[in-house]
């Protein structure tokens, strides 16, 4: 469903990606732990296609119709409101909103409020509304749980289980082993733009992980 | 590093050569009737105005060939060949005003050359401004090789409007399509001094070119040392 | 319609009714008009230079001016939350992108014209209905031009350190053809020429709105991209 292959990108000096290979099948949610700066978010835009790698390929089944983003920053627009952000970039993908998308978020009655108007919290929850509009089938996170409280960010990682029962695919990389090892079914550990460490939780919990996770890169950043 | 070297080898023989070709204005080349020695200035001024529009040019050309190669030395190349017709643009609106007050009997005449070369040098200066706002190197070729190509296609669109208004300027009188109506040794200096010209720009360009190279391995060295 | 034109319509309608919410930014633009026509009155002696005679240039002056103000915020909008990235990623041409912001920033410098025009007539006592018809069309063409090498140059100067000092810099030597173009057929217009006079200046006009146009669309993707 999602595929990459030798992925080698620089900015000027600094290596972002290098030589990073995985796939991800339906059903799968592959978690990228690593510190700042270690090439996490150019892995996502390379797989969003927003990045041409220098060397290698990425793959997305459906192309950029079939990929929803999260990111740290909302992509909203600050004086629309609730409904009118998420009709528009509907309307990008020739789509309605679905009609319990607010509900599923307990963004109902904010509907008609202008997003300049929101909390730093009901505005995440605005941008993981957006990312769903159309419906993806691939979903490509970016330390989601920024700005959530914890109820928000239990039904944010409900709509994720889902996600993933309905046999679609999400890549989600944080630098917080706690708030995303409970969604992952493979973890990957990132360190100066390569893969240290790529295989199937298998059980593990998030003090298995984190104690992985510090031996792999190192104790200091952990 | 040798093509540093290279380049300033080029530029110190041009620029010889250049005062060659003036002792020879001054002292072998006939003086001009109407003109008088005013008229001397023309050899450093029209060489220097065709440069300062090639550069444009190769600027745009290296800009295509960037977007679709993405080779820094392409980009490197042409932040240098603007630099440089920058200067020569410079020495145009310098010497223009200087040889305009004897003949035209005023600095500034809004003549459509000038005019013209004012507004490339203007095209320069936002180009060289565009470069020195974008920290990011690829950002900057990529933005820089956009706007280097608008400027390429914007040279015609200026030529045509000032031309539009009435011109002061003398007629061209090297190249034009009939036979030149320069004097045979008049002409003979110009095409030397236009010869030192072209070596000037290339010695420059080669010495600019050097400088950026060894000033990315700097930066580049620099995030190493930074990211360690 | 067909998709990508879809597409950039609804990048443009989302423009305008981001605009229509704050107002800041078209009120300040058409009360930047007013003032500006109304200093340059008081600028000029009455008694040495004919309304007529000065009249042109102020009037595209003062639509450059206005328009840059314009050009200013149209991409700012899209960096506030990264929301240029959302439209990156979803399925429409960069084309469309850009023929979008287009459109937007026409609108909107259209309507700014729209006003100056009426206050220009009034203020400087020159007939312009007899000559509506022309004299729209040398706006227009004008206008386009500008405005078409003004967006894809905002899309790079936001992205810089003094985004609103640099788009002014780096856009006015291409404003001069157009400006010289729209100044010259106004001025003949106004005077009651014949159209024969100005055709040099109307084509040269649509030649540069043709070729920046397209290349507008072609240099967008290398602004955006990484």
């Amino acid at each position: 469903m999602l595929l990459a292959e030798g992925l080698r990108h620089s900015f000027g000096s600094v290596r972002a990606l290098d030589d990073v290979s995985f796939t991800v099948q339906p059903g799968q949610t592959l978690a990228v732990f690593g510190p700042n700066g270690a090439g996490k978010t150019t892995l996502l835009k390379v797989l969003a296609g927003l990045i041409q790698p220098q060397h290698g390929r990425a793959h997305v089944e459906g192309g950029r119709r079939a990929i929803g983003w999260i990111g740290h920053q909302p992509q909203l627009y600050a004086q629309l409101t609730v409904g009118e952000n998420l009709r528009f970039w509907a309307s990008l993908y020739d789509a309605q909103p679905p009609v319990d998308l607010l509900s599923r978020l307990g963004l109902e009655e904010h509907a008609n409020r202008p997003v300049r108007a929101l909390s730093r919290g009901l505005v995440q929850r605005v941008a993981i509304a957006r990312a769903l509009v159309h419906d993806p089938r691939v979903l490509l996170l970016d330390e989601p749980f920024t700005g959530l409280d914890r109820t928000a960010a239990e039904s944010f990682g409900r709509l994720l289980g889902q996600h993933a029962a309905a046999g679609r695919a999400a890549v989600l990389v944080t630098h917080n082993v706690e708030e995303g090892t409970g969604l992952a079914t493979d973890v990957a550990f990132m360190r100066a733009g390569r893969f240290v460490h790529l295989a199937p939780r298998s059980g593990r919990d998030a003090t298995d992980i984190a104690a992985a996770y510090r031996r792999a890169i190192g104790g200091a950043v952990a | 590093m040798r093509m540093l070297r290279v380049g300033r080898w080029i530029t110190a023989i041009a620029l010889v050569l250049l005062a060659g070709v003036y002792v020879r204005a001054l002292v072998y080349t006939p003086v001009e009737q109407s003109q008088g020695l005013a008229q001397k200035i023309f050899y450093l001024h029209v060489p220097a105005a065709i440069w300062a529009e090639t550069a444009m040019l190769l600027v745009g050309v290296a800009s295509i060939v960037y977007l679709f190669l993405k080779d820094p030395r392409l980009d490197r190349f042409a932040a240098a060949s603007a630099e440089v017709g920058t200067i020569f643009a410079a020495i145009v609106l310098t010497t223009g005003p200087i040889w305009g007050k004897p003949i035209w009997g005023t600095w500034w005449s809004w003549d459509a050359r000038l005019t013209f070369t004012l507004f490339l040098f203007l095209l320069y200066v936002g180009y060289l401004l565009l470069r020195g706002a974008i920290a990011d190197p690829a950002a900057r070729a990529r933005f820089a090789a956009v706007l280097g190509i608008c400027g390429m296609c914007l040279v015609p669109f200026i030529h045509f409007s000032v031309y539009m208004f009435r011109t002061l300027h003398p007629m061209p009188i090297v190249l034009k399509p009939s036979a030149p109506s320069l004097p045979g040794s008049m002409l003979l200096t110009w095409l030397l001094s236009l010869g030192v010209f072209t070596l000037l720009y290339v010695g420059f360009v080669v010495q600019r070119y050097a400088l950026s190279y060894l000033n990315e391995q700097l930066e580049a060295a620099g995030g190493e040392l930074g990211h360690a | 319609m067909p998709d990508w034109l879809r597409h950039a319509w609804r990048v443009t309608r989302k423009d305008l009714v981001v605009e229509f919410r704050s107002r800041t930014a078209i009120l300040s633009a058409a009360t930047f008009v007013v003032l500006v026509l109304v200093v340059f009155n008081f600028g000029r002696d009455p008694t040495a230079v004919s309304a007529v005679d000065l009249a042109p240039s102020i009037l595209w002056v003062t639509f450059t001016f206005a328009a840059i103000l314009a050009l200013n915020r149209a991409f700012q909008l899209e960096l506030e939350n990264q929301a240029l990235d959302g439209l990156l990623l979803a399925p429409i041409g960069r084309g469309s992108i850009y023929l979008g912001k287009l459109l937007a920033n026409l609108i909107f410098v259209a309507a700014i014209e729209l006003l100056g025009v009426p206050l220009f007539a009034v203020f400087f006592n020159v007939p312009v209905l007899p000559y509506a018809a022309p004299l729209a069309a040398v706006i227009a063409l004008a206008t386009v031009g500008f405005v078409a090498v003004g967006t894809l140059f905002s899309a790079m100067t936001v992205r810089t350190r003094f985004a609103e000092l640099l788009l002014p810099v780096l856009l006015l030597p291409f404003m001069i053809p157009p400006l010289i173009g729209a100044v010259l057929a106004t001025s003949r217009l106004l005077a009651g020429r014949p159209l024969s006079e100005i055709t040099g200046w109307l084509n040269m006009l649509a030649a540069y709105d043709i070729v920046f146009v397209a290349l507008a669309l072609l240099l967008f993707p290398a602004t955006v991209n990484e």
